[in-house]
């Protein structure tokens, strides 16, 4: 269970409060208003980002002040998820060691993670001889290999075309379910939330709302939704 | 033209002099047109000389900085201008005029402090006691007076005078603002006219000529000294490669730490570091290190070292300003991926930086190794007669007016200096994925 405890951070006079508690396993999307702090909030969750106030919990933990790597999530950026540098197996070995002296079996498993996502045999190419959907599965490949608990996507695969996003948004919606992990994604796609999502966070106003059903939200829109969905 | 106009950069100061003096000395071509033409010969040595060399130098250095000023207009700017009709004058008037009075004036203080710190250019063709730079009075003092009170004195005065330019370049050389634009390529609907073109042309062409005859003189007259020069200069040659490359992996040592400090914590070394390396000159540098160690050991020794130390000390500020922009970049981009990945320390080093900083790495290496190749500074007060540097041999013979083998020297050490950037930048592109 991720909660966030009176948790603030500010930005000039640009605030964002969040008190809210986030079931194991569940998927939830995060929704709003661009600039309402979307990805901000999910940077405090992962800890790219230091709350001014407040704590965030999983599982009872504390994990505040805890530097990114040391926490129980796995992220996916919009872009730059894959060093150009290095090979789509040793991008996804990251996920098991970042100094990457892994062994025999763990190369293995690198190599099952990308059979997984369809990557079977691309393991040697670099990020540059890949398409954008294979990137985007690379990337998904490790947080795969990862295996946190709470898997966070910041408008990822945003610059993949509808039907692609489509595809890699069901493909981590599945690999959720089979890991039991906690999915929390930004989008800008209303379509995305009622796609995967069992539950929408509303961000709006400086405010991140607690998590509501998402056929519920949807049916019956607060006003800010209304406003942000545009009538 | 443009890279033409980064060559003089790493060139080594005393082979330029040559060129300079193989063009406009008394036996050059110029004087001997003069004559020819039953007027007097012109003279390089004295300030005069010492003007020309620094305008052959610096012509270069303005031009580069004021064309960034050029290529920092967007060129969305332009194509208000176009679509407004706007003539050259306009367009001087509304772009041009306010970016260059944003330019000119660093690029005036930062070559105002070159001038008054170079030495080597001042040591070759000062002469008398009237063309006498404060740099040169501290050699002076040193060399043949051995005052080190006085010398240090002087060295006090130029760090003052150069430090109070370096501080009001660094608040001057704010940048033009024009705002952001979204880097489409610049078109120039004014640059039709013909008037316009023939004039660009024209003074590109002269500027062309009195940046390459130089170095053309000093290949012609070289190469034909090649196979007899003295065992000396060979072995200053193998000495200047050695402190070359000792030097460069000095300025890569620092420059490290320094761009990942400055980046981090985003810390204002770099601008405190580029302005105390531009107050204080090599020699001025060279002549504190020779106060504090000339009781302790024998100047002699420690030449190389010493030289060594301080050319990476002086090529630091050029190696960050390679390094520390794209490190800005690498960490704005995979910064987050790497914490999240828990990619710290040595891991971070060797699996993000240093393959993604490749090509400034390599460019700095290039630099810092050119540049301590031929500088002719620190290894004049600590040499000793048999030792030496070559751009320090090339000296002696330029001294000694045997010019036949100085032209052979510089050849040389042209030719290294170009290759050594050469090799190093290559190194540093090759098979480097964007």
């Amino acid at each position: 269970m991720l909660r966030l405890e009176g948790l603030r951070a500010r930005w000039g006079d640009w605030t964002l409060s969040a008190d809210l508690v986030i079931g194991t396993g569940d998927k939830v999307a995060l929704i709003g208003p661009s600039g309402a702090g979307k990805s901000t909030l999910l940077g405090l969750i992962a800890g790219h980002e230091n709350p001014e106030a407040g704590r965030v919990l999983w599982d009872g933990a504390d994990l505040t002040g805890r530097p990114p790597a040391e926490r129980p999530m796995s992220m996916i950026f919009q872009d730059n998820n894959l060093f150009p540098h290095m090979s789509a197996a040793q991008n996804v070995g990251l996920g098991l060691r970042p100094d990457l002296k892994l062994g025999r079996d763990q190369w293995r498993a690198v190599e099952a993670a990308l059979d997984r996502v369809g990557l079977g045999g691309f393991g040697k190419r670099k990020p540059g001889q890949l398409s954008g959907g294979q990137v985007a599965r690379v990337a998904l490949a490790r947080v795969l290999l990862q295996h946190k608990p709470v898997v966070l996507l910041d408008e990822a695969f945003g610059a993949l075309g509808p039907a692609l996003r489509a595809e890699m948004l069901d493909l981590v919606a599945s690999l959720a379910e089979e890991t039991g992990a906690t999915l929390l994604i930004v989008s800008h796609e209303p379509g995305d939330a009622r796609r995967i999502a069992d539950s929408v966070v509303l961000v709006a106003d400086g405010v991140a709302h607690p998590p509501v059903a998402t056929a519920e939200i949807f049916d019956n829109p607060p006003p800010a939704f209304t406003a942000y969905l545009g009538g | 033209m443009v890279t033409l106009l980064g060559a003089p950069f790493i060139l080594p100061v005393i082979v330029a002099v040559l060129g300079l003096i193989s063009v406009f000395g008394r036996g050059g071509i110029v004087s001997q047109a003069l004559i020819w033409a039953g007027l007097e010969p012109v003279s390089i040595y004295g300030a005069q000389g010492v003007v020309l060399a620094h305008v052959f130098f610096n012509l270069p250095l303005a031009t580069r900085l004021i064309l960034q000023g050029w290529l920092a207009i967007p060129a969305e700017r332009f194509r208000l201008a176009a679509a407004l009709g706007f003539g050259p004058g306009d367009i001087s008037r509304t772009l041009e005029r306010p970016m260059l009075r944003e330019v000119v004036p660093g690029a005036f203080v930062v070559i105002f402090i070159l001038c008054l710190t170079s030495f080597a250019v001042a040591l070759a063709l000062g002469g008398g006691p009237r063309a006498t730079t404060i740099e040169l009075a501290i050699y002076q003092a040193f060399r043949f007076e051995f005052d080190l009170g006085k010398a240090a004195l002087l060295g006090l005065v130029q760090v003052v005078l150069a430090g109070t330019a370096a501080v009001v370049a660094l608040r001057l050389t704010l940048p033009a603002e024009l705002g952001p634009g979204f880097d489409r390529a610049v078109t120039r609907w004014d640059a039709g006219a013909p008037g316009l073109k023939v004039q660009d042309a024209l003074w590109i062409g002269l500027a062309t000529l009195f940046l390459a005859l130089p170095l053309a003189m000093i290949a012609l007259d070289g190469a034909a000294a090649l196979a007899s020069l003295p065992v000396s200069v060979w072995v200053a040659t193998l000495r200047s490669v050695a402190v070359a490359l000792v030097s460069m992996c000095l300025t890569l040592a620092l420059a490290v730490p320094i761009a990942v400090l400055a980046v981090r914590r985003r810390a204002r070394i770099v601008e405190v570091l580029a302005t105390l390396t531009i107050a204080a000159s090599p020699l001025v540098v060279g002549t504190g290190l020779f106060i504090l160690l000339f009781p302790v050991v024998d100047p002699g020794r420690i030449a190389l070292g010493v030289t060594a130390l301080v050319n990476a000390a002086m090529a630091l500020p050029f190696a960050l300003r390679a390094i520390v922009p794209a490190l800005t970049a690498v960490e704005a981009d995979y910064g987050r991926l790497a914490d999240g990945l828990g990619m710290a320390g040595r891991t971070r080093l060797t699996r993000l930086w240093l393959p993604r900083l490749r090509r400034p790495l390599g460019f700095a290496a290039g630099l810092a190794a050119a540049l301590s190749m031929g500088d002719l500074g620190v290894i004049t007060m600590f040499a000793s007669p048999e030792g030496g540097t070559l751009p320090l041999a090339l000296y002696r013979l330029m001294a000694a007016y045997r010019m036949d083998d100085a032209a052979g020297a510089a050849l040389i050490l042209l030719a290294v200096s170009l290759a050594l950037f050469w090799v190093f930048d290559r190194g540093g592109r090759i098979d480097a994925e964007a």
